[in-house]
C-alpha cells in the first residue's frame, strides 16, 4: 500500500466516518440487495447488471430506471427520469463546493462521484464550515468507503442470487427505515423540523408529477419555508411564533 | 431492449450520475452563491430525506393509503418509538423490520 493511502486509512477521522456510516449500512445493504435482484428480474444480463451497479452507483436513479428498461422505454425517457431523480445531487453539490474547492478539478470530480445521500447527510451534520485541520476529507472518504461496500457487496449478491432472494419480504423497506432514522437524528431546531414536515407534505402532494420531480418540489418548499422563518420577515415571524408557543393559544389576530 | 441498447443506456446513466453529483464542483473560477442560497441549503439534507421517506410510508400506487392493514404504518411507529428511546439508527432499522416482516408474511399486510 502506498504511504498516502496508508496514512488515509489510519487517520482517526477515516475510522470515525466508517463507524458512523456503519450505523445505517444495514439499510443500505438491504436496499442494494433489492436493487441487484431488480436489475436481473427486469431482464438485464448479469454482466450488464454488474456494469450498472459499479458504474451508475445511484440507488434511487437505478430503481427508477430499471422498470423502464425492462419495459423497453426509449433511452431518452430513462435518462430524463434519472436526471430528475438525481436533481437533488445538484443542490447537494452546491453545498459540497466550499468543502472540496481546495482540490484540483479531477480529484473534486472523483469526490463528487462518491457524494450519495447518506454521506452527504452525515457529513453536513458533523461539519458546518470548511476547515483543513480537522480531517474532513478523511471522514468523507471513510464514510464513502463504508457506504460503497455496504451498497456494492449486497448488490452483487442480489445480481448473482436473483432467483433465490425472497422479494415479498419487504426487504427494501429497510432502506426507508435507515433514511427515517437518519432523518430523526437530524432534527435539531424547530425551524428545520418544520421545514421537514413541509417537505414531507409537499412530496406527497406533488407525487403525481412525472420523473419523481416531487422530491425537488419538496426540497424547494422546505428551503423556502426555512428561509422565511430564518429571515425574520412578517410571515416568517408568525410561523416561528406559532412554533415556539408551548401550547396552542389564540390565532394571530387579523 | 437489446444488450447493446441497455449498454448505451447504462453509459448515459453513469454520465448523469457524474454530472449531477459534480455539477457545482466543475467550475474552477470563484463562484459566490447568494447569501440566501447558502442559508437555505441548511434545510436541504433533512428535506431530501423527508421527501423520499414520507411518500414511501403513506402512499401506495400513487394514492394515500386508506387502510390500517398496512405493515408499513406499524413498522414506522415501532421504529420511531425505538429511535426516540435509544437514539440508535441500527436499532431503528432492526425494530422496524422485525415488525414489518411478520405482518407482511403472516397476515399479508
Amino acid at each position: 500500500m502506498s504511504s498516502p493511502l496508508r496514512a488515509l486509512v489510519r487517520h482517526p477521522q477515516f475510522a470515525l466516518g466508517m463507524r458512523e456510516m456503519s450505523g445505517v449500512s444495514l439499510g443500505i445493504a438491504a436496499w442494494g440487495l433489492v436493487t441487484g435482484v431488480a436489475m436481473v428480474k427486469a431482464g438485464l444480463s448479469i454482466p450488464l447488471s454488474l456494469l450498472m451497479t459499479f458504474a451508475v452507483f445511484a440507488g434511487s436513479a437505478q430503481l427508477a430506471a430499471i422498470p423502464l428498461m425492462g419495459a423497453g422505454s426509449p433511452a431518452w425517457v430513462i435518462w430524463a427520469t434519472a436526471l430528475c431523480v438525481n436533481l437533488r445531487f445538484v443542490i447537494f453539490s452546491a453545498h459540497w463546493r466550499p468543502f472540496f474547492m481546495r482540490f484540483p478539478r479531477g480529484q473534486r470530480m472523483l469526490l463528487g462521484y462518491l457524494t450519495a445521500d447518506l454521506n452527504y447527510v452525515l457529513f453536513m451534520k458533523r461539519f458546518k464550515e470548511p476547515r483543513d485541520d480537522e480531517g474532513q476529507i478523511e471522514y468523507f472518504l471513510g464514510s464513502s468507503f463504508m457506504s460503497w461496500l455496504a451498497w456494492q457487496v449486497p448488490s452483487v449478491l442480489g445480481i448473482v442470487l436473483a432467483d433465490v432472494v425472497p422479494t415479498h419480504w419487504g426487504l427494501g423497506f429497510a432502506g426507508v427505515l435507515a433514511l427515517l432514522g437518519l432523518g430523526y437524528a437530524l432534527l435539531s431546531d424547530k425551524a428545520t423540523s418544520f421545514a421537514a414536515v413541509v417537505a414531507g407534505a409537499a412530496a406527497v402532494a406533488a407525487f403525481a408529477l412525472p420523473y419523481r420531480l416531487n422530491i425537488v418540489v419538496a426540497i424547494a418548499a422546505a428551503v423556502c419555508i426555512g428561509l422565511m422563518i430564518d429571515g425574520g420577515g412578517d410571515a416568517g415571524r408568525r410561523v416561528l411564533a406559532s412554533l415556539m408557543r408551548a401550547k396552542p393559544r389564540d390565532r394571530v389576530a387579523s | 431492449m437489446s444488450d447493446w441498447e441497455s449498454f448505451i443506456t447504462i453509459v448515459g446513466l453513469t454520465v448523469i450520475t457524474v454530472v449531477t453529483r459534480c455539477f457545482f464542483l466543475i467550475p474552477e473560477r470563484e463562484l459566490r452563491l447568494p447569501g440566501w442560497v447558502q442559508r437555505g441549503l441548511r434545510f436541504a439534507p433533512l428535506a431530501a430525506l423527508a421527501a423520499v421517506v414520507v411518500p414511501e410510508v403513506v402512499m401506495s400506487h400513487g394514492q394515500l393509503i386508506s387502510t390500517w392493514q398496512d405493515a408499513r404504518i406499524y413498522a414506522v411507529a415501532a421504529a420511531t418509538a425505538w429511535f426516540f428511546w435509544r437514539r440508535g439508527i441500527l436499532g431503528t432499522i432492526v425494530v422496524g423490520m422485525a415488525v414489518l416482516m411478520p405482518l407482511k408474511l403472516l397476515l399479508g399486510w
